[in-house]
């Protein structure tokens, strides 16, 4: 960073109009469904009552089954075959958002893979940022810099549930069960 | 041009009442922006960005984070940025004026100015994506109910590349103020939402440019969800007479900074 640091411009609702304008063909299909590996990412997002909220928007940014990352141009007309490792979708009346994509692969040695996610909602101020973790061993949940420095219950909101080659994950905005959303150096209040 | 654009068709279900409550008076909300704003001065924190919880917002009631936000240090995926390119967006995308046949109706502008980085430095051949309502403060999407004309020349939405400078350029229709639930004779001030891609993903960001001198900023409880005035002003656009081109249009400007850093990320040696 050079010694300038310009106060970041305020952030604000994405408001209940996006779905003519944000959302597009594909959005949500990172691989075609008919791909060998492709697995569908979906979940609920659930306001403080528990009711699902069906004006929300969700991106997702990973890495391929690899781990390699290589930032492509391509999201927004897809061609089939290259993977740009990221996707949006809204949710539909019943609160559901859904991707088809492939497991991303760890970065590193000894990294748990995650896909990281962003949140835009009408009556969210600002969007959420939060990471969706692929089901790993107790020992590697200990160990990862976030999930390490959770209580057990909180982990459980970043971890995927897997049945087959469906990976489950709801967002919770509020309760009990809140989802872990992160912030990160260099954020403000 | 653009693709038809996706409108979501289904009957989506009426918002729970207690985030829509149409009953409450502006007083009563004016007096809730009034009192967090006292609040906030009394308090010593300078806050940039929004409150999650601003009760006069009365969406943000269910829906805001209870609990606060984890600090963490991004990892590698989160440090990098999804890659847009010409292959992604045409070119005419970025003239709202021109989106469907026939001159749309209303005020036409120029908005332009620059993405930046928190350190000053410009995000380049970055995706910026805009919409918003037309001149009579309607916008095209099927859970509006305003009954203000839909203007058939207008789609209010665009497209555009930053370019090597940072620089981001849309010709459009200034919008017009429209109602909304959130109180009996709620109005939400003349904005354009802009959707902005940074250098990393933790830039990300969504937020709505306003015009100078509105008088509806006040009784906004979208706009006083950022509590702090200094920071409320970063959201509102200049008027800038150089933009102005004769005959044509009257032009704005607005710069943005996105949180994160320019330092380019570079696959590691042994990647690919």
């Amino acid at each position: 960073m050079s010694a300038k640091s310009l106060v970041a411009t305020p952030g604000q609702t994405i408001g209940p109009f996006f779905g003519f304008a944000l959302p597009y063909a594909a959005g949500d299909q990172l691989v075609p469904p008919s791909r060998r590996d492709a697995v569908r990412l979906t979940g609920l997002v659930l306001d403080g009552h528990g009711q699902p909220v069906p004006d929300a928007m969700i991106e997702i940014w990973q890495a391929d089954v690899d781990g390699h990352l290589e930032p492509r141009p391509g999201s927004l007309r897809r061609d089939g075959y290259t993977f740009t490792g990221w996707g949006r979708a809204s949710t539909d009346n019943t609160g559901r958002y859904s991707f088809t994509t492939v497991r991303p692969g760890p970065t590193g040695e000894g990294k748990l893979a995650f896909f990281a996610m962003a949140i835009f909602a009408r009556g969210l101020s600002n969007r959420l940022f939060t990471r969706v973790y692929l089901p790993a061993s107790p020992y590697a949940i200990a160990t990862d810099r976030l999930l390490g420095s959770l209580p057990r219950d909180r982990q459980r909101t970043l971890i995927a549930t897997e049945d087959g080659n469906e990976l489950r994950f709801d967002v919770r905005l509020q309760g009990d069960k809140e989802t872990v959303f992160l912030a990160f150096p260099g954020d403000a209040p | 041009m653009l693709e038809k654009p996706l409108v979501d068709d289904a009957i989506e279900p009426e918002p729970p009442a207690s985030s829509d409550l149409a009953s409450e008076s502006q007083a009563r909300i004016s007096a809730e922006i009034m009192d967090l704003r006292r609040q906030y001065s009394e308090a010593a924190a300078e806050e940039a960005q929004p409150c999650y919880d601003y009760p006069p917002y009365r969406s943000t009631i269910l829906r805001h984070p209870t609990k606060d936000l984890h600090h963490t240090d991004p990892e590698t995926i989160e440090l990098t940025a999804p890659a847009f390119g010409q292959r992604d967006v045409d070119p005419l995308e970025a003239d709202l004026t021109i989106q469907a046949s026939g001159d749309p109706i209303g005020e036409r502008i120029i908005v332009t100015g620059r993405v930046l980085n928190a350190d000053g430095s410009p995000v380049v051949g970055q995706l910026v994506e805009i919409w918003q309502a037309n001149a009579a403060g309607r916008y095209i999407h099927k859970r509006d109910q305003h009954h203000a004309p839909i203007d058939p020349s207008f789609t209010g939405v665009g497209r555009c590349l930053t370019d090597a400078d940072g620089n981001y350029w849309f010709r459009t229709i200034k919008p017009g103020p429209y109602p909304w639930r959130n109180h009996y004779n709620a109005w939400r001030p003349a904005h354009i939402h802009f959707s902005l891609f940074g250098t990393q993903f933790i830039s990300r960001m969504i937020t709505q440019m306003y015009f100078p001198g509105d008088p509806l900023f006040d009784l906004d409880p979208i706009y006083q969800s950022v509590r702090d005035q200094r920071a409320r002003a970063r959201l509102v656009a200049t008027y800038d007479h150089d933009v102005t081109s004769h005959e044509e249009n009257t032009g704005y400007r607005w710069d943005i900074v996105l949180t994160g850093s320019s330092s380019t990320w570079m696959e590691p040696e042994d990647g690919e």
